[in-house]
């Protein structure tokens, strides 16, 4: 591979121009001549049925252009699909229509929609609707929900129960049998709301004569959208265009499939004008997917000497009230798998219930699986170690998968790529001074100063996936990626990527990817992604695929370029293919390097395709399309090190450090990577210290507003010190690995373990997350520490 | 145990049809251009802004003060327009994004925002450089506390601040070494 500046750069992003001058086009911004407005009406009951609606008074509100309840829509629209059929797992899926027919199951669930000249107005209307609903009984906790005597959503779900998946590797039973010490625990990992700052939304229209309707949408992947919605609307998939324009953040929330942009593309078909809607933030979160909420019974068997030989997993996954399109799945395959971490555990099961509640459907947010299993991993190793007296970061060294055992497959099954997990530690704790720290800890500990340590080593899977791995999992599409790389006549690049990167700058790293590759320059490439009337059908961006695969079609389809251009090359300089050389965008002749061909001169030779032009026979352009099937997931890792102080009174957490040590094999530009780890490390620590997605027992959720459900603010967060090693994937064609949920899915852990290690010697072994200054001072009071 | 069914009597009952709004007339500068217009009384100045005059670089993140997407100066002062009526602004002057840059060139927070990769998504940005615009002129040497404290009424959810916070520090430094020169 050439050695260039630019691969490797910390490159200024060329998103930001547009972005810091307001010229950024996100799906708000589209105005549409004629376009109207919709807004749903949603349950204000968690359960209930749905006796009757009148929308009469509605429809009278000047400037209403029409209202439908879902009744209208029952035969109109088809349901929402799930794309995620876990095998061997009686997965049951209950019908999810874009409006609720005759019951809602959720507060936020939509029962009628609203169409006006203006968003106020349909708001208007919105209250002239009269729903008389009958309110049953509530669910919203999934181990309430299995019980007998619980209320059930569903005639054909019995005991609420979607699923019921397991696996296993190695012999269990055995290593239980023979464990010296059995630690066992109920881990909450806490239900999270993703909270991108642009909510979710859609602009459509119809042009009536030629039958094509164009969907805006909010969107990850545009063209599963699109393969969707056509199922949905029943608007063939060559006439239906899914644009994503610029996405304000998704954090996996923009994946999926909801009933609003369907109800929003059949209402600007039905009507003959554009239509547009924008979720308000209430409505995002009441209704859009929320996150994690996982309650994980257990237990891990190991020797006194701190060898783990077996860990076992029984968790009951709250789904909410439908299953969201990728649910199934992320609970498990992408949990279970994952349970081995960076360790040698000879023997590992789980099974997982997965369970329906009148919540709000539960799907990927950022890291979806992992980081609840990192979690189990990582708290496990931590109890262990207290428990045996022994260094937490001992114990990890002492099961760590060495260097030399990659490949390396783990009991689930997977088959872990490359790694160097002690690397990383080390490094880790060099940065963050670790025996300074506990010699310091035990200091100011006999003054009666809390601090705690936390060490979290992680492993991720990314870059997903191989396609016949992610479909025998039961995933509804397989997981490539699509590049087209057009070398125009003047040698100016056009990239067409499936990928549709929404903060992560891939239109940056992508560009950095095609100037080394072709030797062009950095400002001769453009990226175009998000429009599927421009790009080959792409699979999107999400579970840090984005720069493996699609980076990896993109270098390819760059390879096949560079093929074909040395056959012109040769053909222009008169000498034999082999004895062309290629350096900086240069052809030349080995033994006369001053007869040279640049990409520019043989792209135009190739348009213009005549005699001495292009070899004869050969088909004209300089393009290539590539399908990158990867085949092997990518498994970057690291170490994480927090150390935090706990006030003895309040009970309030001070992280004073925060050092993260990641290795996502090559990076195509540091500045980036710096800037997903920092802000995935907030997300992460938001769900170890504040983040909580709260129902009340009737299903109301109490933190949908801003001022309840609490992200961090720049005052509520320190500074992250980022580090890292590097060790390339030896499977994908430019070695990288991935880092857009590696914060996620390492940072919970770290600031939770430094918690209770800052308590351990009051007897604290577990905190279920978030740790709330309240909570750890009940702690604190129990102990006697706090009044 | 059988339970009782609950319907629900209080709901179906409609509110009162909405009054049939007046349209007041206001004068409006923004970004140094004068606007008159006639809005519903209860339009939000941020849906003045982005609807009526079409500058959609502010943005609406919630609508009920928390995020600080559509911060925007309104006569010097640094304000939320999701929380401000249109009617409201009636004879102000308001700077938007849009209104940063002077003559092609990039505002000093706008190029440190680049540099120093101070934006993932975007979508906070404005807000976010507006705050920071209107923090410097506050207090033109901050401190990092001083910027974490100064940019707390704005989220971001991307980039975990860190970048933000560099870049309006270098900011700072780049505005107070252009006074020196002024001098």
């Amino acid at each position: 591979m050439a050695v260039s500046a630019i691969f490797g750069a910390r490159v200024k992003r060329r998103e930001d121009p547009r972005m810091i001058t307001g010229q950024g086009r996100y799906t708000d911004d589209i105005k549409l001549s004629g376009m109207v407005y919709a807004m749903f009406l949603r349950s204000p009951y968690a359960h209930a049925k749905i006796v009757s609606i009148n929308v009469e008074k509605a429809r009278k509100v000047p400037g209403v252009i029409a209202v439908y309840t879902g009744k209208d829509l029952e035969n109109k629209l088809g349901p929402v699909p799930c794309a995620w059929a876990i095998p061997n797992a009686d997965l049951k899926v209950p019908k999810y229509m874009p409006l609720a027919v005759d019951r809602v199951r959720y507060v936020g669930d939509p029962v009628a929609v609203v169409v006006a000249e203006s968003p106020y107005v349909a708001r208007d209307a919105l209250e002239q609707i009269e729903v008389e609903y009958e309110r049953l009984p509530a669910v919203v906790n999934q181990e309430e929900a299995v019980k007998p005597e619980a209320p059930q959503l569903y005639d054909d779900v019995p005991n609420n129960i979607a699923f019921h998946w397991s696996i296993s590797g190695g012999d269990v039973e055995k290593a239980f049998a023979e464990a010296e010490v059995v630690i066992k625990q109920r881990i909450i990992n806490n239900r999270l709301q993703p909270t991108a700052i642009e909510t979710r939304g859609a602009v459509a229209q119809y042009n009536q004569a030629t039958g094509e309707l164009t969907v805006w949408m909010t969107s990850q992947n545009p063209h599963i959208h699109r393969l969707l919605l056509a199922g949905i609307v029943g608007v063939p998939e060559h006439k239906l265009r899914v644009v994503a324009p610029d996405v304000g953040g998704g954090f996996g929330s923009k994946i999926h499939c909801y009933g609003g942009e369907a109800v929003v593309a059949f209402l600007a078909k039905e009507l003959g004008r554009p239509v547009k809607w924008m979720e308000d933030r209430r409505e995002n979160y009441l209704a859009t997917i929320h996150g994690r909420d996982h309650i994980q019974y257990v237990e891990l068997a190991a020797k006194r000497d701190g060898t783990i030989l077996g860990l076992r997993v029984k968790a009951y996954a709250n789904l909410g009230a439908y299953l969201s399109t990728a649910s199934p799945g992320i609970p498990t395959i992408l949990l279970g798998t994952m349970l081995s971490g960076c360790y040698k555990i000879p023997a590992i099961s789980c099974e997982v219930y997965g369970v329906l509640t009148n919540t709000a459907p539960v799907d990927a947010y950022r890291g979806a699986g992992r980081p609840e299993a990192s979690f189990i991993v990582e708290r496990m190793v931590d109890i262990l170690a207290h428990e045996l007296g022994m260094d937490p970061a001992e114990v990890r060294r002492k099961n760590f998968i060495p260097p030399d055992a990659f490949p390396y497959t783990v009991a689930t099954g997977l088959q872990y790529d490359s790694g160097n997990y002690e690397a990383a530690l080390n490094k880790a704790l060099e940065l963050v001074g670790y025996q300074q720290l506990r010699e310091e800890q035990k200091r100011l500990r006999e003054q009666g100063r809390l601090i705690g340590i936390g060490i979290s080593s992680y492993v991720e899977i990314c870059g997903l996936g191989p396609s016949r791995v992610v479909r025998a999992t039961g995933f509804g599409l397989g997981l490539w990626e699509s590049a087209v790389v057009r070398v125009h006549p003047t040698g100016k690049v056009t990239v067409y990527t499936g990928g549709h990167p929404h903060g992560q700058g891939e239109e940056t790293t992508f560009a950095q990817i095609v100037a080394e590759e072709l030797g062009v320059p950095f400002e001769d490439v453009e990226v175009v992604h998000g429009d599927t009337a421009m790009i080959p059908f792409g699979t999107g961006t999400y579970g840090s695929r984005t720069t493996p695969v699609a980076g990896g079609a993109i270098a390819i389809a760059c390879r096949r370029i560079k093929e074909k251009a040395k056959k012109i090359a040769a053909y222009l300089l008169e000498a034999s293919e082999e004895d062309i050389e290629f350096e900086r965008g240069k052809f030349y002749v080995k033994d006369a390097p001053e007869r040279a061909k640049t990409i520019a001169e043989i792209a135009l030779s190739s348009y213009l395709a005549g005699e001495g032009e292009l070899p004869a026979g050969m088909e004209p352009g300089l393009e290539s399309t590539a399908f990158y099937d990867p085949e092997n997931f990518t498994f970057p890792f690291g170490t994480h090190v927090c150390v935090v102080e706990v006030d003895p009174e309040t009970g309030e957490v001070h992280v004073k450090r925060y050092v993260a040590v990641d290795d996502c094999g090559r990076q195509i530009n540091p500045m980036i990577v710096e800037g997903q780890v920092q802000g995935g490390v907030v997300q992460g620590m938001a769900q170890a210290l504040w983040e909580e997605a709260v129902y009340d027992k009737d299903g109301n959720l109490l933190t949908a507003t801003l001022s309840d459900y609490a992200v961090p603010t720049s005052a509520d967060v320190p500074r992250i010190e980022t580090s890292s090693t590097e060790t390339p994937s030896p499977h994908n064609p430019l070695g990288v690995k991935g880092v857009g949920e590696t914060g996620t899915i390492a940072a919970t852990q770290a600031v939770v373990n430094a918690v209770v290690d800052a308590l351990a010697h009051l007897g604290v072994r577990h905190i279920d997350p978030p740790l709330k200054a309240e909570t750890v001072w009940r702690i604190l009071k129990e102990k006697g520490i706090a009044k | 145990m059988p339970r009782k069914k609950r319907v629900d009597r209080r709901k179906p009952r409609a509110k009162a049809a909405p009054p049939t709004a007046q349209l007041a007339k206001i004068n409006v500068k923004v970004n140094g251009v004068q606007y008159s217009a006639e809005v519903e009384p209860r339009m939000l100045l941020v849906h003045f802004i982005r609807d009526v005059l079409g500058l959609t670089g502010t943005h609406v993140g919630c609508d009920t003060g928390n995020c600080g997407a559509c911060t925007v100066i309104m006569d010097g002062k640094s304000v939320k327009s999701c929380n401000i009526f249109a009617v409201q602004a009636d004879g102000a002057e308001i700077l938007t994004v849009e209104g940063l840059a002077r003559d092609g060139e990039l505002h000093p927070v706008q190029q440190a925002f680049w540099e120093h990769h101070g934006l993932q998504c975007g979508f906070c940005t404005p807000g976010m450089l507006m705050q920071a615009y209107w923090l410097l002129t506050q207090n033109p040497s901050p401190t990092e506390e001083d910027v974490r404290r100064g940019l707390s009424g704005n989220l971001c959810r991307c980039t975990g601040y860190q970048k933000i916070v560099e870049a309006v520090l270098a900011a700072a430094e780049q505005m107070r070494g252009q006074q020196q020169e002024v001098r």
